[in-house]
């Protein structure tokens, strides 16, 4: 299959596009796979190419109940960011961005990568000094992070009011190196990497059980098409990740919650950077098609609908307005619910598990996203090796009995808090 | 999605603040077993359908109330006082 380039496109722009190869096969599943990655998502679909190319398992399907990115990695606002406080989040994070940063080259495939900068503002001095705090442990880790004072901010960023007499901007934390990038083309620039390596791409293939031998070892999975025989059975299907892990016995500290996302009708440029507002949990972006992508919270009570509620939807127009009240001109174009796999302490998991030959990713809360390309990379090391690598070494799934927990927030096990 | 209080009847969801499942049932006090307690703090069943889970009417009567509901439908189908509940006012 051809390589993707300035050529390729001329070519084909003068074959009138008629003649793009198709950007992976559509095999039939195997009998049996050396790895069965269930989810074929962003993170799934990253495991298998780093299965592919860091440690040479090329015999690997990923089977997928819908068609390939048409879960959560289709849902997101598209931030990527490392700005965590934690070391065991924080080093992990910086892992994913440095991914992202080479993405494009080492996929061949354009996933938009805007490094834009992320600017959290603070509106009171508390606030402004966790932020700080915060920044010296990325900075520790050695992500940027710096403090901008409301002047710098002003000009920066001038569709914000700053003088909100409830919520003043005192200043704000930016993270330069964080942005966006196109959340469609993320899954699609590994799925077809993946191909390229010869990984097996299931689509319309829904797991229905997953089958133990006598020692309770991993045998197969159960599928809508037909039962695949595997040494090793990797779960990337968040949101759902307590339906598919129960097949296999495992119950987890995870709740599925409910987060809604929306988009304005298209603007010419106002926004430069992704801006966050720490009084409501709102984030904003400007994607490049000029519409404003923006969420805030949580609807709150555990979900599978994909669907809101008005109280959350209410929530997140009014933080909209307190931030940047020329806002209230605009139409809401779209508006969509996910399905977000919560962890009890807010920190996702990558882990080995207590059945023999099954694999944890899960929990992401709703940062998963922005850990696409780690997460896979990560996901992809524990399943090869049996073990953690290092940076995920603190997402074990036993943390929640040693005691080791990751809770950014400190906000106790409530998931509708993280 | 509207919760009925048993004491005040039907309200909008966003009187009611929300606690989760109210079936896991707090170990007694002098169990020393930690697997019990992570269990109860930490392990949830999740299911795609029927739950029963806490909720409290924050801005009217206050009173916590175990809710029957359905998570792939947000469809309710009951509720109940707290104190008074068989199942779920035992957290």
């Amino acid at each position: 299959m051809s390589e993707y380039s300035v050529f390729s496109l001329i070519r084909e722009t003068l074959r009138g596009h008629k003649h793009w190869p198709a950007a992976w096969r559509d095999p039939a599943p195997k009998e049996a796979y050396d790895v069965v990655i269930v989810g074929g998502g962003g993170h799934g679909l990253a495991t298998a190419y780093y299965l592919a190319r860091e440690h040479g398992i090329t015999n690997v399907a990923v089977v997928e109940k819908g068609y390939l990115g048409g879960g959560n990695v289709g849902r997101n606002t598209t931030i990527v960011r490392a700005n965590y406080m934690l070391p065991g989040n924080e080093r992990f994070y910086a892992k994913s961005l440095a991914l992202w940063e080479g993405l494009e080259q080492e996929l061949n495939f354009n996933v938009m990568m805007s490094q834009r900068g992320v600017l959290n503002l603070a509106h009171s001095d508390g606030q402004l000094d966790a932020f700080a705090r915060r920044g010296n442990s990325m900075r520790l880790h050695g992500e940027d992070a710096e403090i901008l004072g409301p002047a710098e901010i002003a000009e920066r960023v001038p569709l914000l009011d700053l003088e909100n007499a409830r919520f003043p901007v005192y200043g704000g934390l930016m993270h330069r190196r964080g942005g966006t990038a196109r959340h469609d083309a993320v899954a699609w620039g590994f799925a077809r990497a993946a191909d390229r390596l010869g990984v097996d791409l299931i689509q319309n293939c829904e797991v229905t059980g997953i089958e133990r031998d006598a020692q309770g070892r991993v045998a197969a999975v159960d599928t809508t098409r037909g039962r695949i025989k595997a040494k090793k059975v990797g779960l990337a299907v968040a949101g759902h990740t307590s339906q598919v892990a129960e097949m296999a016995g495992l119950r987890l500290p995870i709740e599925s919650h409910l987060l809604q996302a929306f988009v304005t009708e298209g603007l010419k440029p106002v926004l430069d950077q992704v801006v966050t507002f720490a009084a409501g949990h709102f984030y904003i972006s400007q994607s490049d098609k000029g519409g404003l992508v923006f969420g805030s919270s949580l609807d709150g009570y555990n979900s599978y609908t994909a669907r809101g509620n008005m109280p959350a939807v209410e929530h997140t127009v009014e933080a909209a307005m307190s931030l940047m009240p020329a806002l209230g001109r605009l139409r809401l174009l779209r508006h969509w619910g996910g399905v977000m796999d919560m962890s009890m302490d807010g920190s996702p998991i990558i882990s080995t598990t207590d059945v023999p030959g099954l694999y944890l990713n899960g929990g992401w809360c709703y940062g998963g996203f922005k850990a696409t390309p780690g997460s896979g990379w990560c996901f992809a090391h524990t399943i090869a090796r049996d073990e953690p690598h290092e940076l995920n070494s603190a997402l074990r799934l036993d943390r929640f009995h040693t005691g080791h927990l990751l809770d950014e927030e400190g906000s106790g096990p409530f998931p509708n808090t993280h | 999605m509207r919760i009925p209080c048993p004491i005040c009847g039907e309200r909008a969801l966003e009187e009611f603040t929300y606690r989760g499942d109210a079936r896991p049932v707090r170990p007694k006090m002098d169990d020393a077993d930690p697997t019990h307690w992570v269990d109860y703090v930490y392990t949830r069943p999740n299911e795609r359908g029927r739950i029963k889970e806490l909720w409290q009417h924050l801005l009217g009567c206050r009173a916590w109330v175990v809710v029957d509901r359905d998570t792939a439908t947000h469809e309710v189908f009951g509720s109940e006082l707290a104190r008074e509940a068989k199942e779920g006012g035992q957290a």
